[in-house]
C-alpha cells in the first residue's frame, strides 16, 4: 500500500511531479430558458501524485462527476488548466488529444450502463485495443484480454456473453478491465461502488486497490460514500456547490476535520452501532443545498453553516493551509484552536 | 402483550417465468407490534421491496400470493380491492424510494397532500387544508401556506421527500411503510429525514417498517431487524442484539464489510465472495450457501429453517460453531 | 478467489445463435416465416410449371370461376389469375423488400449522424427531411414516368426517395436517446472518431427500433406496366369486377393481406430477438 504523504504544517509539494495537477477548473453550463449560467464547478484546483488516490467528495450538485467529465474532455471545461504528462489536457484537440486517452480512463458508475448491450464482453474488452494497438493479430489482443480477465476475477467462459447477463459487480469489473486494457496511468473512477449491493461493494473497492498497486495507476476517486472514500483513499477532497471546502489527507480528514462542510457529512454518515447512534446529540446539518443557479455570495456554505459571520457573506475564503489540511473557511482556526497565520 | 398490529404467517409472492416459478418472497413469518420500527435489511433478490407491497396489495399483476397477512386480525391476502383501497393510505401508508417520481407533477402539493384524506374520510376541502398544514409543520417544511400552491419541481429532493412523508400521515394510519425513503438523497439530508422519521414515531406511535440495503441505517432507527437473502428471513433480532451477536454468516459478512468512519482501518476489506442471489436460479438447500464460508453438506439439502438462538432472536442456520472466520 | 461465480448455467455463444433461439419461440412469427416461404415458394415455382402464361390471352376462357383447368379462375381477357397473381406477388416482394433495403439504408446513416452530431448539421439535415416530406408521392411517380418512361428501377427510386424520410426522423429520436447513455460517453472516453461511434455502437442498437417501423408497406398498390402486374394493380382491377367476379377481387387481396401481416408479425418477432435484453 503507499503510504500517505508526511503531515507537515502546509502540505510541501511532493518531489516527484503529480500524475495530474489541475488549476482553477471551472465548467458552466448554459441553462436552456433562463438566462443564467449553471456553474458546476468553480475554481477548483487539486493535485494527483503518483501512485495515489485522491478522493473527490460531495453530495448532489457539488460538480464531483463534472470534473471528471472534464478531464476525460467528455464536457467543455470553461476555464483552467489540467497537467497531465507534460500537456494541459484541456487544451489538446484531435490526434494529441486521441493519444493522450491512452493513459487516461475512466469506470462509471453505473457498470450496465456502461456497456454497450450489443457488444459480447470480448468485443467490449478487446475494443481499446483495436483502436490503440493496431499492430496486434486477433491471437495476441485474445490472449491480452484473457490475462486481463483473469486478473479482475472474471472466467474465460464470461467472453461470449452480454452485459445484460452479468449481475453489476460482475459488469463492474468488465468496465474495470475495457479500462486498463491499455494500462493507463490515471484512472479517473467516477462513484465505481456506489451503485453496487453491500456485499460487493467491498468486492470491488479491494479489487481496484490491488489493481492499483500491480499497475502503478494514480486515481481518482469520485464518491459521496464516506466510508467508501476512507478505506480507498490517500487524500481527500471535499467539494460544496463547485467549490473546494477542504484538501486532505485521509488520516487528517476523518480525525480532524477543519471545515464546518466536512465536520457536517461526517456526523451526517450513519453509524452502524445502535448504542452510539442514539447517543449521537448533534443535530443533523439543516437546510438544503442552494440552487446552483444561484449559489449564495461570499462562502456557499455559509446558508448552511452553524459558524457564519458577517464576513462569510462578503468574502469568498481562499484555499489556505489550517493545521495539516487545505480549508476554505475564514473561521477554520477559531473551531481547531490554532493561531490564525499569514496561510 | 398487546396482539401483533401486523401478524405475516408464511408469505410467499411467486411470479411465474418461463424459466418456472420465481420466489421474490419464499415463506416469511413476522409480528409487527403497533409502535414498533421494524428494519428490514437485504440487497437486490432479497425479496424486501416484494415483501412490503405484498402488505398493501402492491405486487405487480403476475404475482400470486400465498399465505397470510392479518391486519389487527383482517385477512389481507385475498382480500378484494375494496378491502385493500380501504386501508391504503388510511391504515396503512406507504412511502416509495424516489420522492421525484411519488408526486404527480402536474397537481399542486396542497392537492396531494389533502387527496388521501378527503378520500377516505370525507373531509370538507377547509378541514383537509388545515390538517395539511399542521401535518407540513410536523415534518419541518419552512412557509408551509406558500407551498400549498407549488408544484413538485419547485421543491428540493429532501423537501419533496417530506411532503411526501406527511401525505402519507395525513390520514393518521396504524402502519407506515418505507421503502428505502432515504436511498436517494444527499447523506446530509439522509440525516435530517431519519431524525424526522424518528420524532414521527415517537409523536404518533405508528408502527414503522423501514426497508434498506444499508445497516447504518438500520441501526440508526430500528427497533428490532429483518435480514433476508433470496427472499427468506436468515436472522431476526432487536438491533443491538444483531449488531453485537450477529450469529448469520450473511449478517456477520455484511457487518465486517462495512468501513468504520474512526479507527484502525484494515488493508483488505472482509468481504463475501460471489454474487447476490438471482431469485430465478436458486440452488437447492440454503440460498446463501454458494458464498458462505462456513457451508458443509447438509447445507446444500434442504433451506435451514428459522429457529431461536436467543429469546427474540432467531437465525436460519445450520452452523453452529463460532463465526469470525476472516476472508 | 471466488469472486467469479456464474450466476447462471452456461449457454451457447453467439449473438446471432441466440437471436435465432430466441425468433424460433416467439410462435406467431414462426408462422408468419413458414407462410411468407410458402408464397415464396409458389411465388417462385407456379410460373415455372403453370402452363399458362401471365400475359397471353385466351379468348375462350374469359371470366372463367375458380376451378377446372384454372385453379384460380380467369380475368377479363382469360389470362389464368393463379399464374398472374403468383407474378403479383413475385414483384411486391421483389418491389417491397429491395426498395425497403434501399431505404432502411439512407434513413438510418441519415438519421444516425443527425443524432448524433446535433446542433446545425442536425437541424440542417432535419429541415432537408422536412422539405423533402411536402412532396407528394404520385406525383413525383408521374414526372420520373415523364422523364424516364415506365421502368421497374423507377419505382425503387420513387419509394426509396419517400420511405427513408420516416426512417431517418425516428432514427434520428432513437439516436438521439442513445447519445445519452453512458455506454456511449464510455466510447467516447476511449477516443473513437465519430463516424466509428456511429457504426459500432450507436446504429446496432437502433436495429430493433428500424425493423418495427420498417416500410414493408410501402409497395401497397403501386403501379407497375401492364401487362406486368404487381398485386396492387390485380386488386384495382379485380375491384372493377367486384360485383360480377369477386373472386378476381378476393384471391389477390387474400395473398396480399397474407404477406403484409406475416411480415408485420415477422417484424415483431424479429424486433423482440434481436434485442439482446430480452430475458426469456
Amino acid at each position: 500500500m503507499s503510504t500517505p504523504p508526511a503531515d507537515t504544517a502546509a502540505p510541501a509539494p511532493l518531489p516527484a511531479a503529480p500524475a495530474l495537477e489541475v488549476s482553477d477548473l471551472s465548467v458552466r453550463f448554459a441553462v436552456p430558458g433562463a438566462k443564467r449560467w449553471l456553474q458546476a464547478v468553480d475554481g477548483v484546483s487539486f493535485s494527483v501524485a503518483r501512485g495515489e488516490t485522491l478522493g473527490v467528495v460531495g453530495e448532489s450538485g457539488s460538480g464531483k462527476s463534472t470534473i471528471a467529465r472534464a478531464l476525460l474532455r467528455l464536457v467543455s471545461a470553461t476555464a483552467g488548466a489540467a497537467r497531465f504528462r507534460g500537456a494541459d489536457l484541456l487544451a489538446l484537440e484531435g490526434p494529441s488529444l486521441r493519444a493522450m486517452r491512452e493513459h487516461l480512463q475512466i469506470i462509471f458508475q453505473d457498470p450496465l450502463a456502461s456497456l454497450d448491450p450489443r457488444m459480447s464482453v470480448a468485443e467490449i474488452i478487446e475494443e481499446p485495443l483495436r483502436e490503440f494497438r493496431p499492430a496486434l493479430d486477433r491471437a495476441a489482443r485474445r490472449g491480452q484480454v484473457l490475462a486481463m480477465l483473469d486478473r479482475v476475477g472474471l472466467l474465460p467462459a464470461h467472453l461470449n456473453r452480454f452485459p445484460h447477463e452479468f449481475s453489476g459487480g460482475q459488469a463492474q469489473r468488465i468496465g474495470i478491465a475495457r479500462a486498463l486494457m491499455l494500462q493507463p496511468e490515471l484512472l479517473v473512477c467516477d462513484e465505481p461502488i456506489s451503485a453496487l449491493d453491500v456485499s460487493i461493494k467491498s468486492q470491488i473497492a479491494n479489487l481496484l486497490k490491488d489493481l492499483q498497486l500491480a499497475f502503478g495507476l494514480s486515481m481518482l476517486f469520485i464518491a459521496h460514500d464516506l466510508a467508501a472514500v476512507r478505506f480507498s483513499c490517500d487524500r481527500i477532497l471535499v467539494l460544496y456547490l463547485g467549490r473546494v471546502m477542504e484538501i486532505a489527507s485521509r488520516t487528517a480528514l476523518f480525525e480532524t476535520p477543519r471545515h464546518p462542510y466536512t465536520q457536517a457529512l461526517l456526523q451526517s454518515v450513519p453509524v452502524a452501532d445502535p448504542v452510539l447512534a442514539r447517543a449521537r446529540r448533534a443535530a443533523p446539518l439543516g437546510g438544503e443545498i442552494p440552487s446552483p443557479l444561484a449559489p449564495p455570495s461570499g462562502c456557499v456554505f455559509r446558508t448552511r453553516c452553524p459558524f457564519a459571520g458577517p464576513l462569510c457573506a462578503e468574502e469568498v475564503p481562499r484555499l489556505r493551509p489550517v493545521g495539516a489540511s487545505l480549508v476554505a473557511c475564514h473561521r477554520a482556526e477559531e473551531f481547531a484552536g490554532l493561531p490564525r497565520n499569514g496561510g | 402483550m398487546s396482539a401483533a398490529l401486523l401478524a405475516i404467517r408464511d408469505l410467499r409472492v411467486t411470479y411465474r417465468t418461463e424459466a418456472g416459478g420465481l420466489h421474490a418472497v419464499d415463506g416469511v413469518n413476522v409480528d409487527l407490534a403497533p409502535g414498533e420500527f421494524l428494519g428490514v435489511v437485504g440487497e437486490s433478490g432479497s425479496g424486501k421491496t416484494q415483501l412490503l407491497l405484498a402488505m398493501l396489495g402492491l405486487n405487480a399483476p403476475g404475482a400470486r400470493i400465498e399465505g397470510s397477512i392479518r391486519y389487527r386480525g383482517q385477512e389481507l391476502v385475498g382480500a378484494g380491492e375494496r378491502v385493500l383501497g380501504c386501508l391504503r393510505g388510511a391504515r396503512i401508508a406507504m412511502i416509495f424510494q424516489d420522492p421525484m417520481t411519488a408526486l404527480n407533477p402536474y397537481l399542486t402539493i396542497g392537492t396531494q397532500l389533502t387527496e388521501g384524506m378527503r378520500h377516505h374520510q370525507g373531509a370538507s376541502r377547509a378541514a383537509a387544508r388545515r390538517r395539511a398544514l399542521e401535518l407540513l409543520d410536523a415534518v419541518h417544511i419552512p412557509e408551509p401556506e406558500r407551498r400549498f400552491a407549488q408544484h413538485p419541481h419547485e421543491l428540493s429532493g429532501g423537501m419533496r421527500q417530506r411532503i411526501v412523508i406527511a401525505m402519507a400521515l395525513i390520514c393518521e394510519p396504524d402502519i407506515l411503510l418505507a421503502d428505502e425513503p432515504t436511498t436517494a438523497l444527499d447523506v446530509t439530508v439522509q440525516a435530517q429525514i431519519l431524525a424526522l422519521l424518528r420524532e414521527l414515531r415517537a409523536r404518533t406511535r405508528a408502527a414503522i417498517v423501514l426497508v434498506t440495503h444499508d445497516l447504518g441505517v438500520i441501526a440508526e432507527v430500528a427497533d428490532r431487524v429483518l435480514v433476508m437473502y433470496a427472499g427468506r428471513v436468515v436472522e431476526q433480532a432487536g438491533v443491538q442484539r444483531l449488531f453485537e451477536h450477529a450469529s448469520h454468516p450473511y449478517t456477520e459478512g455484511l457487518r465486517r464489510s462495512i468501513v468504520p468512519l474512526a479507527g484502525p482501518l484494515p488493508a483488505r476489506l472482509p468481504s463475501i465472495g460471489g454474487n447476490p442471489p438471482n431469485p430465478a436460479e436458486l440452488p437447492p438447500g440454503c440460498p446463501f450457501a454458494p458464498r458462505c464460508a462456513y457451508a458443509f453438506d447438509r447445507c446444500g439439502a434442504a433451506p435451514p429453517p428459522l429457529a431461536p438462538v436467543a429469546p427474540g432472536h432467531l437465525r436460519a442456520c445450520y452452523y453452529d460453531g463460532p463465526l469470525g472466520r476472516i476472508r | 478467489m471466488n469472486a467469479a461465480i456464474l450466476p447462471r448455467p452456461a449457454r451457447a455463444a453467439g449473438q446471432w445463435r441466440q437471436s435465432w433461439e430466441r425468433l424460433c419461440r416467439h410462435r406467431p412469427a414462426l408462422v408468419a416465416l413458414a407462410l411468407l416461404g410458402f408464397v415464396v415458394l409458389l411465388a417462385l415455382l407456379v410460373p415455372l410449371v403453370s402452363p399458362y402464361d401471365y400475359a397471353t390471352p385466351d379468348w375462350d376462357e374469359l371470366y372463367q370461376p375458380p376451378g377446372g383447368g384454372h385453379l384460380l379462375g380467369t380475368d377479363g381477357l382469360g389470362r389464368d389469375l393463379l399464374v398472374r397473381v403468383m407474378w403479383g406477388c413475385r414483384i411486391s416482394l421483389l418491389v417491397g423488400i429491395a426498395a425497403s433495403l434501399v431505404s432502411v439504408l439512407i434513413g438510418v446513416l441519415w438519421g444516425a449522424t443527425a443524432g448524433y452530431a446535433g446542433g446545425t448539421t442536425d437541424s440542417l439535415m432535419m429541415r432537408i427531411v422536412d422539405i423533402l416530406y411536402t412532396v407528394p408521392f404520385i406525383p413525383l411517380v408521374i414526372v420520373l414516368t415523364v422523364l424516364f418512361g415506365r421502368s421497374f428501377l423507377l419505382v425503387f427510386v420513387a419509394i426509396g426517395a419517400v420511405s427513408w424520410l420516416d426512417i431517418a426522423r425516428i432514427v434520428r429520436g432513437q439516436t438521439l436517446s442513445l447519445k445519452n447513455r453512458e455506454f456511449i460517453e464510455a466510447a467516447r472516453a476511449l477516443g473513437l472518431s465519430n463516424t466509428t461511434m456511429i457504426v459500432r455502437h450507436v446504429v446496432p442498437n437502433l436495429l430493433g427500433v428500424v425493423i418495427l417501423f420498417e416500410a414493408f408497406l410501402s409497395f401497397l398498390g403501386l403501379g407497375v406496366h401492364a401487362p406486368l402486374a404487381s398485386l396492387g394493380t390485380l386488386i384495382s382491377d379485380g375491384a372493377n369486377h367486384m360485383k360480377s367476379h369477386p373472386y378476381l377481387l378476393t384471391i389477390p387481396a387474400v395473398f396480399l393481406t397474407l404477406i403484409v401481416c406475416s411480415f408485420s408479425y415477422l417484424g415483431d418477432g424479429l424486433r423482440d430477438a434481436l434485442d439482446p435484453r430480452e430475458q426469456r
